[in-house]
């Protein structure tokens, strides 16, 4: 199985690690070859970051795991002491220092450590740039990180990792807020540093990604390993049951709602430099997907809908009934709710309790007769939605933090769905959300949908549209170029019409 | 010189309003660019600067002190006691004394805000109250005034007789203050523990990743403000030439203002000694300004609060002279893109 010659930069066995109660990793097992990329999948929770945190030496595992770094048994870890083994991790957030300059980002780790001692500049900037050169970048070393935009200080963070001559690189979610052309970018270094030699260990969501820059990919689910398998030949689909251990629909579920009632008409609806003459409907119980690139105008379409920015031209018609709404107050009262991209992981207030995260958006409907909030009309509210979207939880009155990410997501839907809306708009609703809650959600939308909301689904992610929508619209240019049936048409195709 | 303006520019623009403002002075009185004013600005405002310096350390590293000026009070009240113990001492035994009681002032703070993971505000308010009202306890509110002489003797590093008869000098307050001043330069900007302070400021959760050891950097940091405020204390003491409990009282705000006017950033990771030297002279300019106009003292507090005001809130406005010239609507399409 393991051939001698083969060489590994990283061996893992027996990899347990436990928090209080909970059993984070259970005897994981990983190995990683030099140079290769490795994908580490797995929903969120199933302790891919716990297990990075043990090869980077920033928790201590339990008895028993086994660790080899490039051949090297290790017995004691620490972050110094995995940096100077060649271990090398960019966090999701980057961990970078967005006031000091590039320079001093990339070469942060000759800062740290040893004895205090006057900071070698010079040194340190003249092998930034060699990094710089080898990734084939160029960025202004002198300017603060903050000037820079994500995808930059991604590259930061990598070469930051070059400077510290890393053999294995674990880049944690590294795509999860770039575009495209700027995912495609740092592909195309990932597989630089492949052919230079570095082993790189990739964790993404995005499992298109995954299975297209990697050449294993190790599942964990539960703190358990369930398997190691070559991307070749595996489909996104597979990998998705393997990583929440039940099967994924992946069916197409659009629906014909010619025949339902329209609930939304836009028509001719312009707003300079940002969207033109755009004219669509949604039926009662339709979900209509709009998909196109970061600037194609779909996020200011929404805001327009909304009533958070004027438009110049043309009308919305909301239930057979013209609605220009002047504030988003207005819009909430008209019927139309707006799921912008990041409230689904951050519309909450995490310490504070279900209920009470429940009802922040409805609380002048709750109040009794004195005009302060009536316990007895908060706990009907509350409890009737648990009950609706069946949110498993221990008591109303239990810190949402409590709760599973799927969950979670369920009590933000249930606080903007408290306002009664007729629209629901979801605009990127999966960013950063892990495929079994994916999953979990769209179920969430479908059964809105069949009640009779009208859902508008913004998304650049072009599966996410295909098997969920009833209709697709493809916006470029704040045009909506094209209508699809996702019944006659296939991703590929949708995926060559967007990117052309 | 263009870089290092576009990535200070609160400090550039300080800058030039306080050359405004001293050409200003210069024009309007006879009195402001004379060097027994000039002397007498430095000689007054070192003690400020050195606190300054100690602040900005703790500032840069992502935390706030409040009870630094209280601490010298201690520092001064004590260090009397020790001195009249051994007899008088010397400026050498000052120093250590003064120095050493400071730090360790300081590393109580650091070792509150370590070890019960509470934000520094809240332990520096809580020190500030204990430090003062231990002091108050033990003094009974009663001033010392009979110090070692060469704690309270004037020392001249300059001396200077007018055309009119009028003396001007410069004390060994504003010797001790550059040096102070250029320690804690050279400290956090070349040295790589200044720079791990920035780090740590700037993202205490990226920098303990990478291997900085937090509970150091708090040491040093209020480590540092404690040794600045023991030997601002001292200082004091040989301007003052008296130990006065409640003289220090309040004067942690003034100093913190100047240093957030000069550029220092209370989310931490961001500021400069330059800065500090600017937001002190720039109050100090201020108020010996409207001294010299004549403007009426009862006054001065209202104006110097409405400067520090407008000077802060308008610090972060960008003046972009380009933008004016563009067409409204590209610019908006911009904005919603990001």
């Amino acid at each position: 199985m393991h051939p001698k010659d083969e060489k590994y930069a990283l061996r893992m066995k027996n990899v347990s690690k436990r928090f209080g109660g909970v059993q984070a990793l259970d005897k994981v097992a990983m190995e990683v070859k030099a140079g290769e990329v490795h994908c580490l999948a797995g929903e969120n929770g199933c302790g891919k970051s716990t297990l990075i945190k043990i090869v980077t030496g920033v928790y201590e595992p339990d008895d028993g795991t086994e660790i080899e770094v490039f051949g090297e048994r290790i017995s004691s870890n620490s972050p110094t002491k995995a940096r100077a083994k060649g271990i090398a991790v960019i966090w999701q957030d980057l961990a970078l220092f967005p006031h000091m300059s590039v320079a001093e980002n990339i070469g942060i780790d000759e800062l740290v450590g040893g004895r205090p001692r006057v900071a070698q500049f010079k040194s340190i900037k003249t092998r930034a740039q060699g990094v710089m050169d080898r990734l084939g970048v160029s960025l202004d070393l002198d300017a603060p990180l903050s000037s820079l935009p994500i995808a930059q200080r991604q590259v930061v963070a990598i070469a930051r990792s070059l400077m510290s001559d890393a053999r294995l690189v674990f880049m944690d979610e590294p795509t999860a807020s770039l575009t495209q052309s700027e995912t495609d970018a740092l592909l195309a270094i990932v597989r630089n540093l492949s052919a230079d030699g570095v082993a790189v260990v990739f964790v993404s969501h995005r499992l298109a990604e995954v299975l297209d820059i990697a050449e294993r990919v190790t599942v964990v689910r539960d703190g358990k390993l369930v398997g190691v398998y070559p991307t070749e030949g595996m489909s996104q689909s597979r990998l998705g049951e393997l990583m929440t251990g039940h099967m994924l629909e992946s069916e197409v579920r659009a629906r014909d709602k010619t025949g339902s009632d329209i609930m939304l008409r836009v028509t001719g609806l312009s707003r300079q430099d940002q969207f033109e003459n755009v004219s669509f409907d949604i039926k009662r119980g339709e979900i209509v997907g709009i998909t196109g690139l970061i600037g194609s105008g779909r996020t200011e379409l929404a805001h327009a809908l909304i009533g958070m920015t004027r438009t110049d031209q043309g009308t919305i018609e909301l239930d057979r009934e013209v609605v220009r709404p002047r504030n988003i107050r207005e819009a909430i009262a008209k019927g139309i709710a707006y799921v912008s991209e990041d409230r689904l992981t951050l519309g909450l207030v995490q310490p504070q309790p279900i209920a009470d995260n429940t009802v922040t958006s409805v609380l002048d409907k709750i109040l009794g007769s004195v005009g302060l909030i009536s316990s007895q009309k908060k706990n009907d509210l509350v409890d009737g939605w648990i009950e609706r979207f069946s949110v498993k939880i221990g008591e109303t009155s239990d810190a949402v933090s409590t709760l599973s990410g799927g969950n979670q997501q369920r009590v933000v839907l249930a606080k903007w769905l408290a306002t009664n809306p007729k629209l629901l708009i979801l605009d990127s609703p999966t960013v950063g959300v892990d495929v079994g809650a994916r999953a979990g959600i769209f179920h969430i939308v479908r059964e809105l949908a069949d009640e009779g909301l009208a859902i508008l689904l913004i998304t650049d992610e072009i599966t996410e549209a295909f098997y969920n929508a009833d209709r697709i619209f493809h916006m470029a240019d704040g045009r909506l170029q094209a209508e699809y049936d996702p019944h006659q048409t296939s991703v590929q195709q949708l995926e060559e019409r967007v990117y052309a | 010189m263009r870089k290092l303006l576009s990535s200070h520019t609160v400090e550039a623009r300080l800058f030039a309003v306080l050359l405004l403002m001293v050409v200003g002075l210069s024009l309007a009185t006879d009195t402001f660019l004379t060097v027994a004013n000039l002397t007498s600005l430095l000689n007054n405002n070192s003690v400020n600067l050195i606190w300054a310096v100690g602040l900005l350390v703790v500032l840069v590293a992502g935390g706030i002190d409040i009870s630094f000026a209280v601490a010298a009070s201690v520092v001064q009240y004590l260090t009397a006691q020790i001195l009249g113990y051994v007899g008088g001492g010397n400026w050498v035994l000052g120093f250590l004394i003064a120095g050493s009681i400071g730090l360790g002032l300081g590393l109580i703070n650091a070792a509150l805000i370590h070890g019960f993971k509470i934000v520094s505000i809240v332990i520096t308010i809580a020190t500030f109250n204990a430090f003062f009202g231990l002091l108050m306890f033990f003094t009974k509110g009663r001033s010392i005034y009979t110090l070692p002489d060469w704690w309270v003797d004037r020392i001249f590093l300059f001396e200077y007789q007018s055309a009119s008869g009028v003396w001007s000098e410069l004390h060994l307050s504003v010797a001790v203050m550059v040096a102070c001043l250029v320690a804690t330069a050279f400290f956090i900007n070349r040295t790589t523990t200044g720079r791990q302070l920035y780090a740590f400021g700037d993202n205490p959760e990226g920098a303990r990743r990478a291997g900085i050891n937090i509970a150091l950097m708090q040491a040093i940091a209020f480590g540092w403000c404690g040794l600045m405020a023991g030997i601002g204390g001292l200082m004091q003491v040989n301007i003052a030439k008296e130990v006065v409990p409640n003289a220090l009282y309040g004067r942690e705000l003034d100093v913190l203002a100047a240093v957030v006017l000069g550029g220092a950033r209370l989310g931490g990771g961001k500021g400069t000694v330059f800065g500090c030297v600017l937001g002190v002279l720039f109050v100090a300019i201020t108020q010996n300004g409207l001294n010299l106009l004549g403007v009426s003292p009862f006054a001065f507090q209202m104006i110097i609060g409405a400067t520090i005001l407008v000077a802060i809130s308008t610090s972060n406005v960008k003046i972009d002279l380009s933008s004016w010239f563009k067409p409204k609507s590209g610019q908006q399409s911009r904005r919603v893109d990001q």
